[in-house]
């Protein structure tokens, strides 16, 4: 029963179901767009159905409203079991649920739409910036608030993500929308020209490095542990690459705009720190995979392990690749390619997805008092299905990408372009089938999850565990 | 940027990098009362999660040193701490330079070669064309077409019609200085009844169905308003870029309505200037090539 005596899930159980509602929501636009990419016809002729109104939403759909609602659940869920206390202010964190589910669904209305303030990751207009703003301060009340109240000494280490993907993401969102509105629809930046296009991707690259790095850790540290029955591997390792990572992630925005106006000082700058920080984000995978040790039989049987720990191989791989790509001589040739969508969706599908997939799926019997998911079996389908789904998407992405830097870049004898672009489109042709394929393919475990979720609600319920005492 | 700004930067950037490093000794180091290395620490959480007090791995800590030592070696050689410019002196604008200079050097003989023969020659020299078409291809292929076919408000370069003239001399002028064709708004002087007037005459100039009460009124209209650019007959003024209204092409659309727009709200046509981006060389040989589409 929900009482002060025990914990309140029932906003992790909001937020849980929806990470899988809005998954599939988000994802499915993904695919549309992915599949107007091979036939530009499936945009209907309709404005609000184009891919540049599409695409926003998508981005904001996968990671604001799937990832976000994932950061709720578990941060809620870890925060409560980690410090031993209820939640603390049961009606703001009721507050955080609806007000994301409003700032979701306006976002849902407002792109196809139309209204955006053009900065990526940051589209949505003044008013619900706003909201957003609110909404996350809230956020970081009731967490720090339960923090404050706890009732064991030492903060454990996914807090410490949690804590800095809170904090930091609010001050982000806060100085990036800082704009202008000159109607209820539409307002400029406040920042001219370069310093804006600066400020954006300082706001853009720690929206992956707090939003999509430092909080998705933060799940990791508490559900590979606790799945694997197994201490934490090193705990000065986390230590040094939990402030290694926020100290040295806040420099690395200016990689995004390398052999633009941005000034050569703050180019060089992006691409040192962005090499730095390669040690200190292959901590959290160390740390993570590390943990296995002496638990690895585990993983045979145990598909939930499964997506924890692929995920860690994904967040591996894709943070190697990420400071590759911001060395000036691999950005000239990766910029502007697939490439970087291939990048990306390693790390949003590999990483931010199965973690939390694997999260959510150890969550949902938890908090709705199940003994367990209603089918092992068809968890591990998942797995397979959405692993095969992303190595098809980055392979085709990785070879559409080189491909087209290769080409944009050959020369004739009289120096002349060897090939013009829509050349280059062309060939990419049968990798964005494949890519569709992969999406789709992803999209469709999703399905298989949402069943599973569905049976399991649906089955019969166990007690709500009572809070142990400090000894 | 200011002196103070320019501390600022250093001083942020190396406490950074060097506070990294003293992180990394200070965590490694033992602390007084701590448990044996491999021990768990003692902490737990929610009943199970404990934390190993394990070293980091050496391969790891070698990694980030190994970026460390590269980022700062980077720093003293590159533009990177505020204004100090770098052991290098290196600027992106003079690579910049130095890449076009060697690519002016290596390319500019051949062009150069191909702008000594005139461009009626010229068009009939195969090798030249190739490179003409490729030149075609990456400058004016995204608004005139992959086959020059041109679209909606942007010509046709293969057919008869010329604009400001088809002589090599008018489309080299046209390549190197561009063009701006302004048909001004009629709206307001028309009339809605007028600009279907005028609309129906035009129309008829190229012996299209058009009313012939509404083309009668036009006539007069036209000759009014229009004629001083697009001559009494119709026939345009390739002058100032006044297009021919008897020959049946339509640069933006052949629907009546889209002839009322253009007379009602005006057009603006650009075609951007290419001397200081192509170079009269590279301007030269692409005049002979859009020059040879038509004259075949």
């Amino acid at each position: 029963m929900d009482t002060q005596d025990s914990y309140n899930y029932k906003v992790v159980r909001q937020f849980s179901v929806m990470t899988v509602v809005w998954g599939i929501v988000g994802m499915s636009v993904g695919v549309l767009i992915a599949a107007q990419l091979v036939w530009p016809e499936l945009n209907f002729n309709t404005p609000w159905l184009t891919y540049s109104r599409l695409r926003p939403l998508h981005t904001n759909a996968v990671i604001f409203a799937f990832g976000g609602s994932a950061l709720f659940a578990t941060s809620y869920y870890v925060v409560q079991r980690t410090c031993q206390v209820r939640l603390a202010f049961d009606r703001l964190a009721s507050f955080t649920f609806w007000g994301w589910t409003l700032i979701i669904l306006l976002a849902a209305v407002s792109l196809p739409m139309g209204y955006t303030t053009g900065k990526e990751y940051a589209e949505l207009e003044w008013p619900i910036d706003i909201l957003i703003a609110i909404v996350w301060v809230s956020y970081a009340v009731v967490f720090f608030g339960t923090i404050l109240k706890r009732k064991v000494k030492h903060i454990y280490v996914a807090n410490w993500f949690f804590a800095a993907f809170i904090l930091t993401v609010a001050v982000l969102h806060i100085v990036n929308s800082a704009e202008i509105p000159i109607s209820l629809t539409k307002s400029y930046s406040v920042y001219p020209g370069t310093i804006d296009a600066m400020v954006q991707w300082w706001y853009g690259h720690n929206a992956v490095g707090f939003f999509l790095t430092a909080g998705f850790l933060g799940i990791m540290y508490y559900f590979i542990p606790k799945q694997a029955e197994r201490p934490i591997y090193s705990y000065r390792l986390s230590v040094v690459h939990f402030w290694a990572l926020v100290s040295t992630y806040m420099w690395a925005g200016p990689h995004h705009l390398q052999y633009t106006a941005l000034p050569d000082w703050a180019q060089s700058l992006g691409m040192v720190f962005s090499l730095i920080l390669l040690a200190p984000s292959w901590g959290g995978m160390i740390n993570g995979i590390m943990t296995l040790s002496g638990a690895w039989h585990k993983l045979r049987h145990d598909p939930i392990l499964k997506f924890l720990i692929v995920s860690l191989s994904f967040y591996g791989m894709s943070t190697f690749e990420g400071p590759m790509m911001a060395i000036k001589t691999v950005n000239a040739l990766s910029h502007y390619t697939d490439w970087t969508i291939g990048h990306v969706h390693s790390g949003a599908l590999g990483w931010v997805g199965l973690v939390s997939i694997g999260a959510i799926y150890f969550l949902i019997p938890k908090v709705f008092g199940r003994e367990g998911m209603y089918s092992t079996k068809l968890i591990e389908t998942h797995f397979w299905v959405a692993t095969i789904g992303i190595v098809l998407y980055i392979a085709a992405m990785w070879i559409a990408g080189v491909m087209e830097g290769l080409m944009w870049r050959a020369v004739n004898s009289d120096g002349t372009l060897t090939y013009s672009f829509v050349e280059s489109l062309e060939v990419t042709y049968p990798f964005y089938v494949v890519r569709l394929i992969g999406g789709l393919l992803y999209l469709s475990g999703m399905f298989l999850m949402a069943y599973n979720v569905w049976k399991t609600i649906a089955g019969p319920k166990m007690v709500n565990a009572a809070i142990p005492q400090n000894a | 940027m200011s002196t103070a700004w320019s501390w600022y930067v250093i001083i942020l950037t190396l406490a950074n990098v060097f506070g990294c490093i003293w992180l990394i000794r200070w965590t490694s180091k033992p602390k007084v009362g701590e448990v044996k290395t491999g021990d768990v620490t003692g902490h737990v959480w929610d009943e199970t999660l404990q934390e190993y007090n394990n070293p980091m791995p050496r391969w790891w800590l070698w990694m980030f040193y190994l970026t460390i030592i590269f980022g700062l070696i980077y720093l003293a050689l590159y533009p990177a701490l505020g204004n100090f410019k770098g052991l290098f002196g290196w600027t992106s604008k003079q690579e910049y330079q130095k890449e076009i200079a060697q690519a002016n050097a290596a390319y500019g003989p051949i062009f150069a070669a191909y702008a000594k023969t005139d461009i009626v020659t010229l068009a009939k020299d195969s090798d030249a064309m190739r490179a003409g078409q490729r030149l075609f291809l990456n400058y004016c292929a995204s608004c005139h077409g992959s086959d020059a076919g041109g679209a909606r408000g942007f010509p046709n370069l293969r057919d008869h019609d010329w604009l400001y003239g088809g002589t090599p001399e008018m489309i080299q002028t046209s390549i190197l200085d561009g063009r701006r064709g302004v048909m001004p708004a009629w709206g307001a002087v028309l009339g809605d009844k007028g600009v279907d007037e005028v609309a129906a005459y035009v129309m008829s100039l190229s012996d299209r169905k058009a009313d012939a009460a509404l083309a009668r009124a036009g006539k007069a209209r036209f000759e009014t308003f229009c004629a001083a650019c697009h001559m009494p007959d119709g026939k345009g003024n390739q002058g100032i870029g006044a297009p021919n209204l008897t020959d049946n092409i339509w640069l933006y659309g052949r629907a009546a309505s889209t002839i009322k727009q253009t007379i009602r709200d005006g057009r603006n046509g650009v075609m951007p200037s290419h001397r200081t981006f192509l170079g009269e060389d590279k301007a030269h040989l692409l005049a002979a090539y859009v020059y040879s589409l038509s004259a075949k």
